[in-house]
């Protein structure tokens, strides 16, 4: 039978340890400390007045539908920078049964070699 | 009771024989009406579960539990087939089992429209004895056979929903690279019986010498079940297989790719573990290429998820990053287990990849079952053409957002406690290892954090404005995966010591395996 010592016990993992129940607890502890804190700050925000108004350098704001920043725009930066490695994976998955098929013999014959089989 | 002792001792063939009943009687159930065939297929895969269930009681409490099919003499020449169930292969049903109930239960919904549903839940129950098969079986011939039975109904199930080219060009794709690779197990196997006139594996890993010939095996075994498990390069039909199979069966279609990745297991651990003692070196340079290809696989399986649109093929990317997890923990097993002082290393790395195993399993599915509901209440796939869902699916946007967090390693789902096991064994064998590992995981939470605003977050899109929250069948089968996630999240140790670490005590300790039959039966 599960005893509550045994569901409470920490995972040692070598050279660490991890118990999930005292995070949580920590976790929700520094939660209410941030609510608390939250409480001493100013109260004399505005609702519905320029206050929650978005700032876009004077320009007039788009329609909240347009505004959606799609999938394929998101992380823009990081896959232009990588545009040469994703150039050779994007070859790679070419979706040809074949070349599947090549990929496979490939890594074969690549494990044989290390094996010292050929 | 002698009537549960009966049982008990049957349960390795009724756990095979009952889905596999299942499936040819569910045509029949079907011409009663579609309720009852539902069902049945729900209660033979629960009858499945008790079985599991007791059987995985006893094995935990007595050690390996040997069936024999056909002559108990062995001084005749005779046709004989084992089941060997030890604490690896339970766990492994164990898995299966979760993923085929929660699988019937979302399917009841979700595949309502579709016709040809009793060809469905047949593949199902079908793809469900295979993979069990193969993670029950004590006999490489056997697992062969499951493994082709495994192959035949996955394809079915890919190409399902035939109406989609796409979806009949996933199972074709499945179909060729399955059967080139399991004609090569078919020559492993050859290689196996013409040098020591015996197929049993038990048998095979006492007599093994690591010839010439038993080198060539283990690279075919270990390669063609790496690829049936998804290990790069040799992946890409896993995210077009995964990204056409309705969402529904991916779950299952999972579990039998871990049943190729516990095959790995099986051969280096318990077949090859013995020859390997003699050979430090071939241990240490298959480990090696294994750690490459995990490295590889956990990097381009990030990578190719990010740039993804479609939901689910950028899951079934991320699968792949998640099998390199795993492999991970093969690689550091095989280097490190034969050194005395590196010992513990290994047997860490083992217990965070066998809990990966089970987390892996529930994550990814769980991910699945949610792309499903989006899929179901919008028809998209596409991530460019959502937004704003979580005003109209909140339970949905909760079982995404559980899914992701676990996925990504996020304290305190259950993904970050084998996580943990996996990046501290990994450090102590070569720290970069374990830095690539934990960056891939960061890239992970990165893809997800992009997936959720693009699905979940963001203004009201008019043309989502009707969409409703799935029904309940499908919230349920979401639910069950997320409580357990939670709870496996939170009492992991639980997990590890009652069910993990027995099956890696298995792995490390092959004479076990071994006795069990030459000296059981």
């Amino acid at each position: 039978m599960l005893s509550l010592e045994s569901l409470l016990e920490t995972l040692k993992t070598g050279n660490g340890f991890w118990n999930p129940v005292v995070w949580v607890v920590a976790t929700a502890i520094i939660f209410l400390l941030i609510y608390i804190l939250r409480g001493f700050g100013k109260k004399d925000y505005k609702k519905e007045t320029g206050q929650t108004q978005a700032f876009l350098s004077g320009n007039p704001e788009y329609e909240k539908e347009l505004m959606h920043v799609k999938s394929s725009n998101v992380y823009w930066g990081f896959t232009e920078t990588l545009k040469s490695v994703y150039d050779v994976l994007k070859k790679m998955h070419n979706g040809n049964a074949s070349d599947y098929v090549l990929w496979f013999l490939i890594i074969m014959a690549v494990v044989f070699i290390f094996m010292g089989l050929i | 009771m002698n009537w549960l002792a009966e049982i008990i001792k049957h349960s390795p063939a009724l756990i095979v024989a009952v889905p596999l009943l299942g499936a040819f009687l569910t045509p029949l159930v079907g011409m009663i009406n579609e309720k009852v065939r539902n069902i049945f297929a729900l209660v033979m895969i629960s009858i499945t579960g008790f079985f599991i269930a007791l059987l995985a009681s006893d094995v935990y409490a007595n050690g390996p539990r040997i069936y024999v099919f056909g002559a108990q003499n062995l001084a005749l020449p005779v046709v004989r087939i084992l089941f060997e169930v030890d604490s690896l292969s339970i766990f492994m049903a164990i898995v299966t089992f979760i993923l085929a109930f929660v699988a019937l239960v979302y399917s009841w919904s979700f595949m309502k429209e579709n016709d040809g549903l009793d060809k469905y839940y047949t593949l199902v129950l079908l793809l469900v004895t295979s993979t069990l098969g193969m993670e029950l079986t004590g006999d490489i011939f056997n697992f062969f056979v499951f493994l082709e039975i495994s192959c035949i109904s996955s394809c079915a199930l890919i190409a399902f929903w035939v109406h989609k080219g796409e979806a009949l060009e996933a199972a074709f794709k499945y179909i060729v690279i399955s059967s080139i690779g399991a004609l090569f197990v078919l020559f492993a196997i050859g290689i196996f019986y013409a040098q020591y006139n015996a197929l049993n594996i038990a048998t095979l890993a006492n007599v093994i010498q690591f010839t010439f010939l038993d080198k060539i095996a283990l690279v075919l075994l270990v390669v063609v079940l790496g690829m049936k498990a998804g290990l790069v390069p040799m992946h890409m039909w896993l995210p077009d297989s995964y990204g056409q199979a309705p969402p529904s069966v991916t779950i299952v279609i999972i579990g039998a790719t871990q049943a190729s990745l516990y095959g790995v297991f099986r051969m280096c651990f318990t077949l090859y573990s013995g020859a390997f003692k003699n050979v430090v070196i071939s241990e240490s340079t298959i480990g090696l290429i294994i750690i490459m290809l995990a490295i590889l696989t956990i990097l381009i399986g990030v990578l190719m998820a990010l740039i993804q649109t479609d939901f689910r093929r950028l899951i079934g990317f991320v699968a792949v990053a998640e099998i390199g997890y795993i492999f991970l923990t093969i690689g550091v097993g095989l280097v490190t287990l034969h050194d005395p002082n590196m010992i513990t290393v290994g047997k860490t790395a083992m217990n965070g990849g066998i809990f990966h195993i089970i987390n892996d399993c529930l994550d990814i599915g769980l991910l699945f079952l949610s792309a499903g509901a989006i899929y179901y209440a919008t028809k998209e796939t596409s991530l460019n053409e959502m937004g704003g869902l979580a005003r109209n699916m909140k339970y949905t946007t909760i079982f995404f957002l559980i899914g992701l967090l676990a996925v990504s390693g996020i304290p305190p789902m259950n993904g970050f406690a084998s996580k943990l096991l996996i990046y501290q064994s990994t450090y102590q064998l070569n720290p970069i290892i374990s830095i690539v590992a934990i960056l891939a995981s960061i890239m992970l939470l990165a893809i997800f954090v992009k997936v959720f605003y693009s699905a979940f977050l963001g203004p009201k899109i008019s043309k989502f404005e009707n969409v409703k929250e799935v029904p309940k069948s499908m919230l349920i089968g979401m639910g069950v995966f997320a409580c357990i996630i939670i709870f496996f999240g939170l009492f992991p140790n639980i997990v590890i010591h009652h069910l993990v670490e027995p099956a890696v005590n298995v792995l490390m300790n092959n004479a076990q395996y071994i006795s069990a039959v030459l000296g059981g039966v």
